[in-house]
């Protein structure tokens, strides 16, 4: 029995997605017209969440590095 | 009343982009990768159901918490933080919290040991098949009731995005959910689950950042919702509730008991779509986790719910009103009113994600329930297990189509959160009590199980229908739907007990692994290496989050 998190560790699913959102949004935040700050009360929003997406998908994959698997594999008694 | 509910949606358009659509798409393809990989790794109907019960604590957790954030949480509690205020957060301090420690302490032992698919399930093996498919029935309707609910706020977000009529965007809406529900089963749903959950969080998080900005902190906020429509009992929580005289008209009876007890415990620990999620950890000390690991975010999910819903009422003077945007519209109004291209795609995709996500979370409870507990139970159970897995999947289909209908029924209502606290009225508290008194009274027989849980559900829904009518007055529609439930959970516990005396009882052999303070011997130890940490302990992290919740009270007194 192929147990799912065996196939693909959703802590590389989303350190993978939330780093290139980020990168999306910082480099976006970087270009953001005096307009569009703005709108966001002065706050440059896209470099802000783009960078904090940066961490936290950063420490989603550091997880999934330092923890491989989480504790040994279930026994497979349903077989 | 559905006429003036299109036309106010229709006055919000938001500004998205391409930056926008490449969030949005890169996310679905994420989505439909995991879905064909999890296709991959599905072999028999125990992986499709319950994902093979391999999961650890911390995915089921998250996937807990996430089957619940879909268009509940975000539209809905915004939208009665909004026209409630600070009340809302009972939903969430003396509601959700409290319960869900309930079920990972005293019930998912009860679940998880006795191997069983569903809560259905669990109704036969303690009571009798009648009970099981009563149960199964007003389950997998209430599903589909709510996945229109689910998908009705789905096709509210792509209208505001796309400026399509709202028929238009249910049936697109609908054919993606079931896209991507067919194609892995509930392994797809609980990844997507998790997913969904950190994008939504970092599209909210944003917008409650500037709209605190706008509006002066949190001490702005507080001054003008004093002087908003709200009032001064906006921002209290339990002042006035020894009378009727406070945003929700409620008491502190009905708050406690209604809310807290009934409806929440009858929420939380019966309703499938969201044990579901706890019966598919690797073992019964991650399965009595779940709930627990799940209890945490949610105690501070409002920070990005209640205060967008209180931001709105003060910046959208016409919030509610005739003729103005409904409630239901607080967040993607802010959104629209704050958030630049590229953010405002990370919003976009989240809430979008975050509706399918509790759609799908509903298909998949409708499917193992018609499935299992109707198909298997009592129409046919003599075909191999492939077959099985087949029905599920045409039960998916029929599901979705069958809530395109019901999302109809959903946008009739201006509170997405009132309707959908009516239905759990219905359809939970009565099963909660029967559930409860067949746990601990052990005499209870097998036909006061079926005749409770249906008088429960009947009266539940005459005391909706006599508030509806004028006849009972409860203030609000919230409130009326506090009282229906405590009436379903009286009623249901009067008739248990006069069906048990007059009836015999089942007997003990029958009853192992069932009942409080019957263990069943048979059932080996699965403890692994480390559960008994403290970390691990779901009486202390229970206990805990708890504590936590108590203390949130204190500054919203």
């Amino acid at each position: 029995m192929a147990a799912p998190q065996r196939l693909f560790d959703i802590r590389r699913v989303i350190g993978g997605l939330f780093l290139v959102y980020g990168l999306i949004l910082t480099v976006t935040g970087l270009f953001d017209s005096a307009q569009e700050i703005q709108k966001a009360e002065g706050i440059r929003i896209n470099l802000w969440t783009g960078i904090a997406m940066l961490v936290v998908g950063g420490a989603f994959l550091l997880w999934e590095r330092l923890r491989p698997s989480d504790g040994p594999a279930p026994s497979d008694e349903e077989e | 009343m559905p006429d003036a509910q299109l036309l106010a949606a229709q006055d919000l358009r938001l500004d998205v982009n391409v930056l926008d659509y490449v969030i949005l798409a890169l996310y679905f393809l994420v989505v439909l990768g995991i879905g064909f990989a999890a296709k991959r790794a599905v072999r028999t109907s125990l992986d499709f159901f319950l994902s093979g019960r391999a999961l650890p604590a911390w995915i089921t957790g998250l996937a807990f918490m996430s089957a619940n954030l879909g268009a509940t949480e975000v539209l809905g509690m915004a939208a009665n933080g909004a026209q409630y205020g600070a009340m809302t957060l009972h939903y969430y301090w003396i509601g959700a919290v409290p319960a869900m420690v309930f079920l990972g302490i005293v019930m998912m032992p009860f679940y998880y040991r006795s191997k069983v698919h569903s809560v259905p399930e669990f109704m036969r093996r303690r009571f009798n098949g009648a009970t099981q498919l009563l149960n199964a029935g007003t389950f997998a309707v209430a599903q589909i009731l709510i996945a229109g609910i689910n998908l009705y706020a789905l096709a509210l977000i792509m209208d505001a995005m796309l400026g399509w009529p709202l028929w238009l965007s249910i049936i697109v809406s609908a054919a993606i959910v079931l896209a991507y529900i067919t194609l892995g089963g509930l392994s797809s749903a609980i990844y997507n689950e998790v997913m969904q959950f950190f994008v939504i969080v970092a599209g909210l998080v944003p917008v409650v950042i500037i709209g605190l900005t706008r509006v002066g902190g949190f001490s702005g906020l507080g001054e003008k919702v004093k002087q908003s429509v709200l009032g001064e009992g906006g921002l209290h929580t339990w002042a006035h509730t020894a009378g009727t005289d406070n945003p929700l008209n409620a008491n502190w009876i009905g708050l406690v008991f209604g809310l807290g007890f009934v409806l929440s415990f009858g929420y939380w620990t019966t309703n499938f779509a969201e044990v579901q999620r706890a019966l598919s950890a690797r073992n019964t000390n991650a399965a009595r986790l779940t709930p627990i690991v799940a209890a945490y975010p949610k105690l501070v999910i409002p920070i990005v719910t209640v205060i967008p819903g209180l931001v709105a009422v003060v910046l959208f003077g016409n919030l509610g009103k005739d003729g103005g945007p409904t409630y239901n519209e607080a967040i993607p109004l802010l959104m629209n009113e704050f958030l630049p291209n590229g953010v405002l795609g990370v919003a976009v995709t989240g809430l979008l994600a975050s509706f399918m996500a509790g759609m799908a979370a509903n298909i998949s409870g409708f499917n193992t329930v018609f499935t299992q507990d109707i198909w298997k139970a009592h129409i046919n159970g003599d075909h191999p297990d492939e077959w099985y897995v087949r029905l599920g999947r045409i039960a998916t289909v029929v599901g979705v189509l069958a809530g395109i209908g019901t999302a109809f029924i959903a946008a009739g209502f201006g509170n997405i959160m009132n309707y959908l606290q009516s239905l759990f009225s219905f359809f939970n508290a009565p099963l909660f009590a029967t559930f409860i008194i067949g746990l601990f009274w052990r005499r209870m027989t097998a036909w006061a199980g079926f005749w409770g849980l249906l008088t429960g559900t009947v009266c539940a829904f005459a005391s909706y229908i006599l508030y509806k009518a004028g006849v009972f007055d409860f203030g609000t529609e919230l409130n009326a739907s506090f009282w229906g439930a405590g009436i379903a959970f009286v009623v249901d516990a009067i008739v248990s007990v006069v069906v048990t005396l007059a009836t015999t009882p089942k007997p003990e052999s029958e009853l192992r692994g069932l009942v409080y303070g019957l263990s069943d011997a048979s059932v080996a130890d699965d403890a692994l290496a480390g559960d008994t940490a403290w970390y691990r302990s779901p009486v202390i992290l229970g206990a805990g989050a708890v504590v936590l919740a108590a203390a949130f009270y204190l500054p919203f007194l």
